[in-house]
């Protein structure tokens, strides 16, 4: 077994060569950690993030827009699923990672603690919230780490269907009736500044960043992320005849980027620190479910155990 | 830590099992291809590990052919990607045509 330095030295050069690092590599216990905690929360938040959108599962305005909205919140489980298999290659069970997000040492993306009020809500949710991600994960595919930037291939496919189904939503109500288009800009008007808000605090308060970007886990810094968000939006707000709620929202022909007014980062604060409108009750769905569960886990594993036994005395 | 909280969900004592067992996925995307890795699940036997394998890696007909394998089943290489292991192809570039220089207006060689 060869010494740590040397270890660590072959690490640094696999990253310096724009490599992946694959899980039975040698990596710095740093990494290792900071991977777990970043592939959990992004894990707990496709779970958590069905709950917002579920509420209107039920109540979709037509049949297809049902049977969309199934398909959509069906695959934020498979997000869910594949970014806990990329955790668990870092050796850490499934369990142990529920455990963390039930007890709330791990946390999930503040955004799914507000509430949907209106069907318009499911149609901002898709085009802002589901594009802000999409942002945020086109370059974790580039992920240092192999597992992690494989499941962002694979989550990156799967998303650009979310950011249309919402985009279209909105874009029908828009060019509806007048309370229909009212509705879509109250949900827009509630939904813009969260989704602002899901890239992180100002480059200059990010704590964990810097590392992050040695270790080419991030690529992108958090105010980067967010102007590229800003500048995808603005047009698509236009073309939907929607104002975003942004007063000094304005081209910066210097810059080539659009400027945004200040983010409330107390509301944020606040809404991380457990304070949002829906945290409880988010938290609080998520355990009854689980343990509501139980039986069917159990149910299975006695079944899988019996049938072994069978095949045993049958052999 | 130490209070309890009845809205908690019970933990199981240490060294009872947990999670249902582990199980690598395979996928062959279509006919002439083989198959490829793309992930892990967790099911309590082989007929619900397709099922969910099914259901969590092919929602777009992303194949036409499943395999799910116990994790437990593979025996890999070694703890390291960079292994001495396959040190004994790293001197042998004559197994490359690219090895052999071919004179000037020989061609389909
Ligand atoms: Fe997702
Ligand atoms: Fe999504």
């Amino acid at each position: 077994m060869p010494e740590t330095a040397e270890l660590a030295e072959r690490f640094e050069a696999t990253l310096a060569a724009d490599q992946r690092i694959e899980p039975r590599d040698w990596m710095p216990e740093g990494y290792r950690t900071t991977l777990i905690r970043q592939i959990a929360q992004h894990a707990h938040s496709e779970v958590i993030g069905m709950q917002p959108e579920g509420n209107w599962i039920s109540r979709a305005p037509s049949l297809k827009r049902k049977a969309i909205l199934v398909a959509k919140v069906q695959d934020e489980a498979g997000h869910g699923l594949y970014l806990y298999s990329a955790a668990e290659t870092l050796g850490v069970s499934r369990a142990e990672l529920t455990d963390l997000l039930h007890d709330g040492q791990q946390k999930y993306s503040s955004i799914f603690n507000y509430p949907t009020l209106t069907w318009a809500d499911v149609g901002a949710i898709g085009w802002l919230v589901d594009g802000a991600a999409i942002t945020n994960q086109i370059p974790l595919c580039r992920c240092s780490y192999g597992p992690y930037a494989r499941a962002m291939v694979r989550v990156c496919k799967e998303e650009s269907f979310h950011q249309r189904q919402g985009y279209e939503i909105l874009y029908t109500l828009s060019h509806g009736s007048s309370r229909q288009k009212a509705m879509a800009q109250d949900a827009l008007d509630r939904w813009y500044w969260p989704s602002l808000m899901m890239f992180g605090p100002p480059d200059a308060e990010s704590t964990h960043s810097a590392r992050s970007m040695a270790w080419r886990i991030k690529r992108l810094s958090n105010d980067e992320l967010r102007q590229r968000f800003v500048d995808m939006i603005v047009p698509q707000a236009e073309a939907l005849g929607l104002t975003l709620p942004d007063p000094q929202l304005t081209w910066n022909a210097e810059r080539g980027h659009y400027d945004h007014g200040p983010i409330d980062w107390e509301e944020f604060t606040r809404v991380l620190r457990g304070h949002g409108p829906c945290n409880a009750a988010r938290m609080e769905h998520k355990r009854r479910a689980h343990a509501e569960g139980a039986w069917v886990r159990d149910a299975a594993v006695a079944y899988a155990a019996k049938r072994s036994v069978e095949a045993v005395s049958v052999a | 830590m130490s209070t309890p909280d009845p809205g908690r969900v019970a933990r199981p004592g240490p060294g009872e099992r947990r999670d249902w067992p582990l199980w690598e996925v395979f996928v062959r995307a279509r006919r002439g291809l083989s198959h490829v890795h793309v992930g892990s699940l967790h099911a309590p036997d082989a007929t619900l590990a397709l099922r969910n394998a099914r259901d969590v890696y092919t929602r777009r007909q992303e194949g036409v052919s499943v395999w799910v394998v116990p994790a437990s089943a593979i025996t890999a290489s070694s703890p390291d990607e960079k292994d001495p292991f396959f040190a004994p192809a790293g001197d042998k570039a004559y197994r490359h045509p690219t090895f052999y220089d071919v004179p000037d207006g020989v061609r389909q060689l």
